[in-house]
């Protein structure tokens, strides 16, 4: 059973120096609030592992907290480059970053692989592309029916993963809507889990029976965090801040100011300040 | 309405490749314009696919991010990151990839990975994300890129995804069974593979471009089909809709710069 617990208390419970971290979401949920708890709690050499790795992991990567990464776009989307995620992967700096680079097909069979409790995923995928050549974890395997040979990629199986959804119950069973991602399948393939939330209530209300549910015993610790997904958006509740996401490109292009924004917003600030991001809560789920 | 920018020549002849019978996966930025310019003119049932799993959607302005809530608000339907990687593309339900890169090469092989050498890059780019496969599993492929010398290489420094590879029947010989790269749209003209050893070739220019413009703007001995057409300029009706459709996009995207 999911423990309801404060964001501190689910971080400080479930996220250890060294682990391997998922935080999904894609562009949408993204577990901002959860990220900087960890930056804030001072977790250090963490493998971190996303599809599509933006401004959260540029911050991590750009406080030193990641020793590598697993991914398959590292970009902030619509704007231009990660300048973190760059200084360390072309300068070394703050720490030499070990990078695996996969597909997003790879990526995503990889994750849902480790849902499946199976050791590899096979795609047909990584035709006449170069990746193969520089990441020894993508090979090969011949399917026993046709003879085919298909890429194989190795199941992700996260110490933790970290995702933000729309609303929890007070058993701590977790609604999510919108884009979903991949992040039931990150939660399914991790040891154990973090889902912060927009609100908790009496009941989750689905839209329709096949909502997509993640039971509470199958998730660790939910932690109520309004506003959590900020600047990428919940839908429902608040919208993406496209603005926010333009702003980054000029303060994340130089280590002073970037360093300094962190001190202000990450390092000296709490995760009740994600509040006013928050938005109205929707009628549908009044 | 005479006066256009090529950056609108670019994103209106790449709009025309499209039709109404199109299922079409969708890249951010220009090739997300051209896709919603045909859908706001002569293709108005095409079917849009962003890879965060939105299928058949309508969006008003333009994503900055492939997951913008927009595209979900305004869709069909939306499924998980793998059923659209996994059923959707995988399962070759998608009839047209529309791609962008920073680096392409005669044989329409494109690379968004690194400029220099892999492990100590000049230049890290963002990677592939779904290009890859989308470049194998598609029923064919459209590029829009402007033409520049920085863009047009003699070499990739890393092929992200193969168009046709060393040319000629690379492809199949790979086993892959679709089209690949069937027309790149550029800024000054479109280019077409050379049926027989598939390297791109120019077959259409845009209006008030020279052959020399095209010549100097590209990396390699850049050569011209047979029978070279002028493509035709934008029409009032082409040019109302992308201008419209970009200021409502500058208008929604700007708001208030909360990061600064």
């Amino acid at each position: 059973m999911a423990k309801i617990v404060s964001l501190a208390e689910a971080v400080g419970d479930n996220v250890r120096d060294g682990d391997t971290v998922a935080m999904e979401g894609f562009t949408h949920l993204i577990p901002y609030a959860a990220g900087h708890e960890v930056i804030r709690q001072g977790r250090k050499d963490l493998y971190l592992v996303r599809m599509t790795p933006d401004i959260l992991y540029d911050q991590l990567i750009g406080v030193g907290a990641a020793r590598g990464m697993k991914f398959s776009w590292g970009g902030n989307p619509g704007v231009g480059s990660l300048h973190r995620f760059r200084d360390a992967v072309e300068n070394q700096w703050p720490r030499p970053l070990e990078i695996e680079e996969h597909s997003h097909a790879a990526m995503a069979n990889a994750y849902e692989a480790g849902a499946a409790n199976l050791p590899f995923a096979a795609l047909r995928g990584y035709i006449g592309a170069d990746l193969p050549k520089v990441n020894p974890n993508i090979k090969s395997v011949t399917c026993p029916f046709t003879g085919e040979v298909l890429a194989a990629v190795p199941a992700i199986r996260p110490d933790v993963t970290i995702i933000h959804a729309q609303r929890a119950d007070r058993k701590g069973n977790v609604l999510i809507e919108g884009i979903v991602g991949v992040q039931k399948e990150a939660v399914l393939a991790a040891k154990r889990s973090i889902v912060t939330v927009e609100e908790i209530v009496d009941e989750l209300n689905p839209p329709s029976p096949n909502s997509l549910v993640l039971p509470s015993w199958a998730v660790t610790s939910v932690a109520h965090v309004p506003g959590g997904a900020f600047p990428s958006y919940a839908h429902g509740y608040y919208p993406r801040s496209n603005a926010f996401y333009i702003g980054w490109d000029e303060i994340a292009r130089d280590r002073d100011s970037f360093t300094a924004w962190i001190k202000e917003n990450v390092l000296d600030s709490r995760p009740e300040d994600f509040a006013k991001h928050a938005g109205s809560r929707p009628a549908k789920a009044a | 309405m005479s006066d256009f920018t090529p950056t609108e020549m670019m994103t209106i002849a790449a709009a025309r490749a499209l039709s109404n019978d199109d299922v079409c996966f969708v890249g951010i930025g220009a090739p997300s314009a051209a896709c919603n310019v045909a859908r706001l003119t002569h293709a108005p049932d095409i079917t849009l696919i962003y890879e965060s799993g939105t299928v058949g959607t309508k969006p008003d302005v333009l994503p900055l991010s492939i997951g913008d809530g927009e595209l979900c608000d305004t869709a069909l339907f939306t499924v998980s990151v793998p059923e659209m990687f996994r059923y959707w593309l995988q399962g070759g339900r998608i009839t047209t990839g529309f791609l962008g890169g920073a680096q392409i090469d005669r044989f329409a092989n494109l690379n968004t990975t690194v400029v220099g050498p892999y492990d100590h890059p000049k230049v890290r780019l963002p990677g592939g994300g779904g290009a890859p496969e989308i470049a194998s599993n598609c029923g064919r492929i459209f590029i829009t890129m402007a033409l520049s010398k920085r863009g047009f290489v003699e070499k990739l420094p890393f092929i992200t995804s193969m168009g046709h590879g060393e040319g000629g029947d690379h492809r199949e010989r790979l086993g892959m069974k679709t089209k690949g790269p069937t027309r790149v749209i550029t800024d000054l003209c479109i280019l077409e593979p050379d049926p027989q050893t598939k390297e791109l070739t120019v077959v259409s220019i845009h209006p008030g471009v020279t052959r020399e413009q095209i010549v100097e703007n590209c990396g390699w001995a850049i050569k011209f089909a047979d029978q070279v057409i002028e493509t035709p300029a934008p029409t009032d009706l082409e040019l109302t809709t992308l201008r419209d459709i970009n200021a409502r996009t500058k208008k929604a995207h700007q708001g208030k710069k909360e990061a600064a």
